[in-house]
Order: C-alpha cells, then structure tokens, then sequence
C-alpha cells in the first residue's frame, strides 16, 4: 500500500475543513443569545434543515420520489421508523419501474 | 449492563437500518477511489479523518493526479458547511457532555447520525453514551466497508445503488414527522422545503441547505414575533 505526500496533504486539508464545519456550530452557539425569537428560530433548526436535505430529492427529482415520499409520510404517522424506511424504499422501486 | 453500555447499545440498534443502507454506498466510494488512482489505505484514511460521505464522493469527482489542494478544500467547506447549523442545533442539548467529549461528539458528526440525535434529544435524554453509540458505529462501518470498496475494487464493477439512495430520505421523512408539533411546523416546512427546491434547481453547489434552512428558521422567528404577545416568556408552544 502506497501513500502519496500530494494525497496526503489534500486529504488532511479537507479533514481539516469538514472539522472546522462541524465545531464552528458549538463555538456560534456560545455567541448567539437564546431568548425570545432567537429562541423560536433555533427550535426550529433541526426540522428546517432536515426538511432542506430532502427538498431536492422529494420535490425535484421525479414523480416517483415524491409519490414514495408521500407514502413514507402515511406510514411515518403510525408505524415504527424501519418498516416507514422499507415501506418507502420498496414503493420508490415499484414507482420508478412504473413511471421510469 | 451497566447504564452506559445500555445508552450505548441503544444509539447502536437505533442507527442500523442507516448502517444497512450506508454499507453499498461506502463500498462503491471505495471502488471508485481506486478507480481514480488512490491506494486502499488512502482511501481508508480520507474516509477515517474526512468522514463525510457527500464531500468523498464531490471530492473522487474532482479528483486529478496531482489533486487540485486549493479547491477541495473549499469544497469542503461549501458542501460541510451544512454542518455548522446541525452543530449548532445539536450542541444546544449537550448540557451533559464534557468539554472534550463536545469536540469528540463534531468529529462524528454526520446528518444521519444527527437526525437521530435530534429525535433522542425530542423523546427523551441525549446522553453522550446513546451519542456516540451512534457515531462511533457510524464511523466504523464507513471506514470499515469504503477499505473493503477499494480492496475489491474494480470486481465490484459498479454496485447500483438503486433504492438505496432513497433510504436515507426516507429515514430523514420518519423522523421529520416526530418534530410535528402545529401548524406553525407545517409553514416552516413549506418555506424551508419549497426554497431548498429552488435553490436546488438555479444555483449550483450544495447552497440549497442553508438557503432552505434559514427560509425555515426565518419564518420561525416571524411566526413567534406575532404570538409575541400572548408569549411573553418568550418560548413557542410545542
């Protein structure tokens, strides 16, 4: 096994980059004063991001995705997480087959 | 068991199915690594100090002989910059972390892993044995099964990853509906999934994140300045 110091060097950069991403959330969280409306807007962080990360897949990518994410909504409201996961996974297969 | 390999176990059971439905895709971006000329053990070192799947697979795309320092570095910033908001959101239910273990806990920070975080941290105590009982499994499994993509190699041929890249939407959609409180969750959903859209669509890059999200959070903040007065403490009803 080889390792190049060009490769090397690249690779530590972006370790480096991607670390400072995932601390500079702690060190903001140290600035930023938590009451009131800053208080309403971090609660609704975790939802607004996650809803962000799928847009593109469930809104912009075909029929198909946005119909099984349709049914993984349905599903979510009553079953436990890994059978949602299944139940959505196979129904963008079947769809993908049917619409593709 | 004690309380703390149980907390642990359970972050473990908890992010299989994401485990599952991770492992092709580490074994492809291991294949394709080799493919672009890196060797195994370069491999399993970018995806043991990087860790992060979407920058890996940006970064064997852009990837040359001698690779271009400059602009994967700035990639990863663009595409990881998602994780500052995660951080920041998360950080905020890690009272009973150490200083030390707070660093620790960003080094394996990823969406999946945060999401379940995030859900923990909704249905009960987010404590740092259930915390790293899913990091650590993630980062495991990441590292373990890309140094297996890139020692089989070129007889994997290309895996499809047919379904499996919906799974991780799906997970994403489950545990969305656990954060349903009222309709105030449903406008900061449309403004947040409706932009992210947009920008998906018209602008290039991973920007979609942050615009989508600070639309959500924005509408948030405008939505609790009008309930403002029924609120004087200030905290939204959930």
């Amino acid at each position: 096994m080889s390792v190049d110091a060009n490769t090397m060097l690249v690779i530590a950069g972006m370790a480096v980059a991607t670390y400072l991403t995932r601390v500079a959330g702690l060190w903001l969280l140290q600035l930023a004063n938590v009451e009131g409306r800053a208080r309403s807007a971090m609660d609704a962080l975790p939802p607004a991001v996650l809803m962000a990360v799928i847009a593109p897949t469930v809104l912009a990518t075909g029929v198909a995705e946005t119909l099984a994410a349709g049914i993984t909504v349905l599903a979510a409201f009553r079953l436990p997480l890994l059978v949602s996961v299944v139940i959505g996974v196979a129904s963008v297969v079947v769809l993908r087959a049917l619409t593709g | 068991m004690g309380i703390r390999a149980q907390e642990f176990s359970a972050g473990a059971i908890a992010i299989l199915p994401v485990l599952v439905a991770t492992m092709p895709i580490a074994l492809l971006f291991g294949a394709l690594a080799v493919a672009k000329g890196l060797s195994p053990l370069e491999v399993w070192l970018m995806s043991a100090t990087v860790y992060a799947g979407a920058l890996q697979f940006v970064a064997i795309d852009q990837w040359a002989d001698p690779a271009p320092l400059g602009l994967l570095v700035f990639t990863a910033l663009v595409v990881n910059v998602r994780h500052v908001l995660m951080g920041a959101s998360i950080g905020r239910s890690m009272a009973g972390f150490s200083g030390p273990a707070r660093y620790a806990a960003m080094f394996v920070l990823t969406d999946e892993g945060w999401a379940f975080a995030e859900r923990r941290v909704r249905s009960g105590n987010l404590t740092p044995a259930y915390y790293f009982g899913i990091g650590v499994s993630m980062w495991l499994s990441w590292t373990l099964f890309s140094l297996l993509g890139a020692i089989i190699g070129r007889g994997l041929g290309y895996p499809s990853t047919y379904g499996f890249n919906f799974a991780f939407s799906a997970v994403f959609i489950c545990i969305l509906v656990g954060f349903w409180s009222d309709w105030r969750t449903g406008a900061v959903l449309l403004a947040s999934g409706g932009v992210s859209a947009l920008v998906y669509l018209a602008v290039p890059g991973a920007w979609y994140i942050l615009a989508g999200a600070f639309a959500g959070v924005g509408v948030a903040a405008i939505l609790h300045a009008e309930t403002g007065n029924q609120n004087p403490d200030g905290v939204m009803p959930s």
